[in-house]
């Protein structure tokens, strides 16, 4: 037994530790702006080893073992490609808490359970973002779900919210289920929970009917983590029913760590079975698409019409992998790279919107778009972040969202046959229909007289609530930086998968 | 005893337990139903382990974990259906479609 790597294992210790002062915090004091700040702390706290552990080589202090760190029997791998994942799991926690607490603030809600239970989803997701193995994986994407089903039904008293919970619970419940027992299948084919024994031993095996089955029920089961069509039943109407800030870490945080999870056993434990997942995921990829982008067209309701777009973004970001569907793919990073820097752009964009949907919402006390008309006329700055972000969804230079966009298309047809060309034309079509939805919120808030018997004034003298401003405001500077220098994406894109190269390709 | 009939055991489990969550109506039932899935999942697990004589015992540990799991998931769902069951009178899944579209 070697001496534990703490340094690598900071930020999960500090996540950890944040999670049991939050619960303390709350029972000794009645000002739950505390909890908030703890919470808050604690997060930022937990990104300071996250840049420590990515720029160790630079740093005197650092004693490194190369980029990779293994620990606990390589089940647990801190390299390029976590410390990028919790990195964006942290930040999106960040701007989730900032936008919470004024949200919290506005009703009655048990404010310091909220936080403990978001830390330690949040915890999930940094540790789904290390796990090198099944156990470990399945733990972890628990952690970060389970909290989720309780806090998507935290409106106790509204129906709404509890069919959210209800929803968001079964589902979830059924895809464990369906992932563990595709997971049992494959640990009987191979003897081994380990994504490097799995892959080693997968090319002998792949022939085997049961095999294919596993990875079908274990895709299947991710399937509903991502919200993948048509896994995504479930998907608009929790998002509409659970408090808004809780339906933006699900958007971001609940589906990145399946996400996660995702391209861990597809790329980690299955690379040589690229001929299995890649047509079914390559369906998924389209349908999640098309029926995303056009079910959202007809929404009305803002929460509704972005969990729907929330649903394409899943299918931009299942294409890459699709496109890998082809035999005899040796070089899958730039695949993988393409959904990791899409995923990283959307984190930012869609905090941002919900952010300032959240902002709208909570002062018009309604999601309608009717209600949304006018908006220009009493708050032109928040009206133009919400157009900046939505134009940053829809993909429009110079914001974020075109690189997201392009770093996919590149990849796709980079793959260079009609698996990666296909795919490439149904995210092209999608991202012209996507466009009609977006611009509906625009037009409607920018341009739309305001409706009858809405007191102006009133809406007017109304503030924004500094935290959820302040965060929206980081996330308009990450939608601009990264937009105009999409260089810092694909850095971080190609960042993670120069694990990669030290696997031996 | 072969291998082979502690697997039919689990995919005969497993299949009645995803029948259960598709036909049940009460939630209650259909917590139940996912139970009988992770129990199915389980019995594959330490089935596949003894099989193998596994060194390091991971399909039992993945299975030590998967109970654990599977009490945390029964709290909750049983919290959910209590707050349903307090608001509406009634556990019944197919009565809630407020929203749609």
């Amino acid at each position: 037994m070697t001496n534990l790597d703490y340094h690598a294992l900071l930020p999960e210790i500090i996540l950890a530790a944040t999670v049991m002062v939050t619960l303390v915090v709350d029972l000794i004091t009645r000002r739950k702006q505390l909890v908030a700040v703890t919470a808050i702390i604690g997060m930022f706290a937990a990104f300071v080893p996250v840049t420590t552990l990515a720029f160790c080589d630079s740093l005197s202090f650092c004693t490194s073992s190369g980029a990779e760190r293994v620990l606990f029997d390589g089940t647990y791998v801190v390299d390029s490609y976590s410390l990028v994942l919790k990195g964006v799991f942290i930040f999106a926690a960040f701007i989730v808490l900032l936008v919470s607490v004024g949200y919290l603030g506005s009703d009655r809600y048990y404010e310091g359970e909220y936080y403990f239970l978001l830390i330690a989803s949040t915890l999930g997701a940094v540790a789904m973002a290390s796990s090198r193995d099944f156990l470990t994986m399945i733990v972890a994407l628990e952690l970060v779900t389970a909290p989720a089903f309780l806090l998507s039904g935290w409106r106790k008293g509204d129906s709404k919210s509890n069919e959210a919970a209800l929803k968001f619970f079964i589902t979830g419940v059924l895809a464990l289920a369906l992932t563990l027992f595709g997971v049992s299948m494959l640990y009987g084919l191979t003897g081994s929970l380990l994504f490097a024994d799995v892959a080693a031993a997968a090319p002998g095996i792949s022939h085997i009917p049961l095999f294919i089955l596993a990875v079908i029920f274990i895709i299947l089961g991710f399937g509903f983590k991502v919200s993948a069509v048509p896994f995504h039943f479930w998907t608009p109407d929790t998002y509409e029913g659970a408090p808004t800030p809780v339906t933006a870490w699900l958007s971001v945080g609940s589906k990145g760590a399946g996400f996660v999870g995702l391209l861990s056993v597809v790329y980690l434990a299955l690379p040589s079975e690229s001929a299995i997942w890649g047509p079914l995921l390559w369906i998924v990829a389209a349908l999640s698409m098309i029926v995303g982008n056009v079910v959202a067209i007809q929404q009305t309701n803002v929460i509704r019409m972005l969990g729907y777009s929330s649903i394409g973004h899943a299918g931009f970001m299942l294409a890459p992998f699709g496109a890998a569907a082809a035999s005899g793919m040796t070089d899958l990073s730039p695949l993988f790279g393409a959904t990791v820097t899409y995923f990283i752009i959307y984190a930012v964009m869609n905090l941002g919107a919900f952010g300032v949907a959240i902002i709208i919402g909570s002062r018009v006390g309604s999601y309608e778009l009717d209600d949304w008309r006018g908006w220009r006329r009493y708050a032109p700055g928040v009206t133009l972040m919400l157009a900046m972000f939505f134009m940053s969804l829809a993909g429009i230079p110079p914001l974020a969202g075109w690189f997201a966009k392009f770093a996919m298309f590149s990849a796709t047809i980079g793959v260079g046959n009609w698996w990666g060309y296909s795919i490439a034309i149904v995210a092209a079509v999608n991202a012209v229909i996507a466009f009609v939805y977006y611009a509906k919120v625009i037009r409607a808030t920018m341009f739309d007289p305001v409706p009858d018997g809405v007191d102006v004034a009133e809406l007017e003298a109304k503030t924004v609530p500094g935290t959820a401003g302040l965060a929206v405001g980081i996330a308009a500077f990450g939608v601009i930086v990264l937009g105009v220098f999409p260089g810092i994406a694909a850095e971080l894109g190609s960042f993670s998968t120069s694990m990669f190269a030290a696997l031996g390709g | 005893m072969t291998i082979s009939q502690f697997l039919l055991l689990g995919s005969a489990l497993f299949s009645m337990g995803l029948y259960g969550v598709i036909t049940r109506r009460n939630a209650v039932l259909v917590l139940a139903s996912v139970e009988l899935m992770l129990a199915a999942v389980n019995i594959n697990l330490v089935a596949f382990d003894s099989y193998f004589q596994d060194q390091l015992k991971s399909g039992q540990m993945l299975s030590l974990f998967v109970i654990a799991l599977a009490a945390a998931e029964v709290a909750i769902g049983i919290a959910i259906v209590l707050m349903i069951y307090r608001n509406r009178q009634s556990a019944d899944v197919d009565e809630l479609s407020e929203m749609k579209g």
